[in-house]
């Protein structure tokens, strides 16, 4: 059992959970990830590392609510626990030795690309954040990135906040000011992931991608987490979950995250009924 | 006087329509008087050719007789004393290849159903006793083992027996290994495991889960910790793919993903949290058991047709031979002598069929069994909403990857030496999957025991 230390909504549809797991927290890197269970009979979900206090003995997980197991979390509280925690799982962001990057998030995808940007920062490096969101209010973790971030670009789907558009856009723009990445990270809906991979491919830029498909053991055993990489399979789990972006083939991830899509929507209205108290 | 009959008592069984809607145990076990009418077919020999075919060694003509004579106590405590895990073995082992292929027996007539009555011990022990094991005195060294499958935890078992204080790291929420994952419900009851497991526990064995080793804790931060010796049992890894094209079409699993869905995460329960492919149509790769129980789950979960396709002919099959009699019983079709090609789809990723191409067998190869080579212009399709692929895993990559100086070969699996398991790091041992690749529970079982002779022989000498 994990003792749920702080539960914040960062909006209406997404949580922020700071977990009690000092083992973890010692090890914890950037662009690692965790499996979770909320309880007994609980499914397993990945879910990034969004923070991690070694002191506190804590790491932090940022959720969207998309679908049962996610509400079933969203529905805790402070002191309650949740059944598993295992980490830290695949392999660490590589940011050692890069100068000046391009850190691309997109909607919950910020609260991962969050923790990479922040470490960037601390090494020393140029950090140009540009986050993107559907609508002002889902707009999450701005403070923390502008604290990090040299150059901070909002772009928000329906224009209610930051500058309509995409954040392909933006990017677009710094990359037609001049500026010159060692690297693009983009962290957001896999669709975003293969428009901003079209875009710096066209670029000569170097693209890293984290992908967060679907998973069950997390330690390379069951094969779910498989995907196409220049051609070869690797799994997420344990090759990953970062890949060069230009070599992932997203059309075939897009279609395999809907493996489960219909069962995954039933779920979730159903536990929103009985979150709601079952009418 | 032993029974000369030439044919083994049957196996009581859930009728073969019945069971295919459920997923309850298949084989219902021996009666007493099954029992002892088998076990009096032992013909005790002198040299006891079956022991020497089983790899944890159990006296098994001296369990028998116990068994003839009534005394299915004395029979439990003979089979305990060399396996930790009877009522798994007495289930899954393959002993058509091991003990029961040496029974003299078998030269006219079939050999004793060994594995028939010692799962019968077992299960009397379990239904009878509550009392553990006897506490043994601590002898004040810890040993760590990383992984609770068959292999951890017969090495714990035989460690806490010598007095050693065992800690067990699963990665998983819970200890069983491939016992809670891979293998069915209905060939091996999780109650079952969840008794052996309880029973190590009440041995004092400290069983932590959720801790994957080589990511919370490297191996050297184990002996930095305090344990004096490691052993690492932490199985299978990553599932074998053909490279043929279409394998990541939607409605393609690897066994792994589809047999942890439904036994580890129980998503064959009405209400389950985790999701599993009900497919219509669906074609199992593979010949072993993985194969067999994929096959045989995917008519549980209401499959109209299920198909297994294996390249090489019946004989071949590496699958223990009452799971293939079942799985055909069930309504399983073999399709033998058959190699997919390609998996085909439609213009939304899903599958639609497998492409095969008819196989004979030809010069044997360097495994001495037949190679089977294509046979021209035989190409065919089987239609299929769903493709499972049972062609064996790669050992896990975790712990090779994460600690130096532990060195693996070409196809990934630990470097140990043959006789105690020691890896090339000091004082860390291997033994089961990490070590072979896919192999079985009882191969497992006897790397964990070699291995825990072996610890205990290096603790205690340094102790002198």
């Amino acid at each position: 059992m994990y003792r749920i230390l702080k539960k914040r909504m960062l909006n209406p549809s997404v949580v922020l959970l700071e977990i009690e797991a000092p083992a973890i927290a010692k090890k914890a890197q950037p662009g690692q990830f965790i499996i979770l269970r909320v309880n007994e009979q609980g499914e397993r979900i990945p879910l990034t590392i969004a923070d991690f206090d070694r002191q506190r003995g804590s790491v932090t997980v940022i959720a969207q609510t998309v679908g049962a197991t996610t509400e079933l979390l969203a529905a805790k509280q402070e002191g309650e626990f949740i059944a598993d925690f295992v980490g830290p799982l695949g392999v660490p962001t590589h940011t050692e030795g890069l100068k000046k990057v391009a850190v691309v998030g997109g909607g919950v995808g910020c609260a991962i690309a969050y923790p990479v940007a922040k470490k960037l920062h601390e090494l020393g490096c140029e950090v140009h954040s540009i986050v993107g969101f559907r609508s002002r209010g889902l707009v999450i973790l701005e403070e923390e990135f502008r604290a990090v971030s040299d150059v901070y670009r909002l772009v928000s789907d329906d224009g209610t906040t930051g500058v309509k558009g995409m954040v392909t856009d933006a990017l677009k723009e710094l990359l037609d000011e001049g500026h010159v990445y060692d690297e693009v990270l983009a962290i957001g809906p896999l669709i975003m992931m293969k428009f901003v991979c079209q875009l710096t491919e066209a670029y000569g830029v170097k693209t890293v991608v984290s992908m967060n498909p679907i998973m069950i053991d997390g330690t390379g055993m069951c094969g779910g987490c498989r995907l196409t990489v220049g051609g070869k399979t690797k799994f997420a789990c344990v090759d990953g979950p970062e890949f060069d972006g230009h070599q992932v083939d997203f059309d075939e991830a897009i279609d395999r995250a809907a493996t489960y899509r219909e069962f995954e929507q039933r779920a979730h209205e159903e536990t929103c009924r009985l979150l709601r108290g079952g009418e | 006087m032993p029974n000369m009959s030439q044919k083994k008592n049957p196996m009581p069984v859930q009728d073969a329509k019945l069971r295919a809607t459920n997923f309850e145990e298949v084989a219902l076990g021996y009666s007493p008087e099954q029992a002892r009418d088998e076990a009096l077919r032992c013909l005790n020999c002198k040299n006891k050719p079956c022991v020497s075919g089983c790899p944890v060694a159990v006296d098994i003509p001296a369990f028998l007789a116990k068994v003839a004579a009534g005394d299915d106590e004395g029979a439990y405590d003979i089979i305990s004393a060399s396996s930790s895990l009877p009522a798994v073995c007495g289930r899954v082992c393959p002993q058509e290849n091991q003990c029961e292929k040496y029974c003299t027996r078998g030269n006219k007539g079939e050999p004793v159903a060994i594995g028939r009555v010692e799962r019968y011990v077992a299960d009397r022990h379990l239904a009878g006793s509550t009392e553990a094991e006897a506490p043994v005195t601590p002898n004040g060294h810890r040993v760590a083992i990383v992984g609770a499958g068959p292999a951890g935890l017969t090495c714990a078992g035989d460690l806490a027996r010598l007095g050693y204080a065992v800690t067990i790291f699963e990665a998983l929420h819970v200890a069983g290994g491939v016992l809670v994952y891979g293998i069915p419900e209905f060939r091996l009851p999780k109650r079952i495991v969840a008794r052996e497991i309880e029973g190590l526990k009440a041995m004092g064995v400290d069983i932590q889960t959720n801790m994957v080793i080589g990511k919370v804790l490297s191996i050297d931060e184990l002996f930095e910790e305090g344990f004096e010796a490691v052993f690492l049992g932490s199985g299978s890894g990553l599932p074998s793919f053909m490279g043929i094209p279409g394998e990541n079409l939607r409605g393609v699993f690897s066994a792994n993903e589809f047999l942890t869905r439904i036994n580890l995460m129980k998503a064959y329960q009405p209400g389950a949290a985790t999701p599993i492919y009900r497919g219509n149509k669906v074609v199992v790769v593979g010949g072993g058991n993985v194969a067999m129980d994929a096959a045989r789950c995917a008519l549980r979960l209401g499959a109209s047709e299920v198909n297994i396709v294996y390249r090489r002919s019946h004989e071949e099959l590496p699958a223990r031979a009452e799971e293939i009699e079942h799985a055909r019983e069930e309504g399983v079709v073999f399709r033998l002598l058959s190699n997919p090609v390609r998996i085909l789809g439609d213009d939304k990723h899903r599958v639609t069929g497998l492409r095969c191409v008819e196989m004979e067998l030809g010069e044997p190869d360097e495994s001495g069994r037949r190679r089977p080579v294509e046979k021209r212009d035989s190409e065919f399709t089987i239609e299929a909403d769903c493709v499972i692929m049972a062609i064996g895993t790669s050992p896990n990559p975790l712990l090779r990857t994460t600690t130096p100086g532990l060195e693996s070969n070409r196809r990934g699996g630990l470097i140990v030496e043959e006789e105690t398991g020691l890896t090339t790091k000091k004082m860390v041992y291997a033994g089961g999957d990490v070590v072979t690749g896919s192999a079985t529970v009882i191969m497992a079982m006897g790397a964990g025991k070699k291995a825990a002779a072996a610890i205990h022989k290096a603790l205690s000498e340094k102790k002198a």
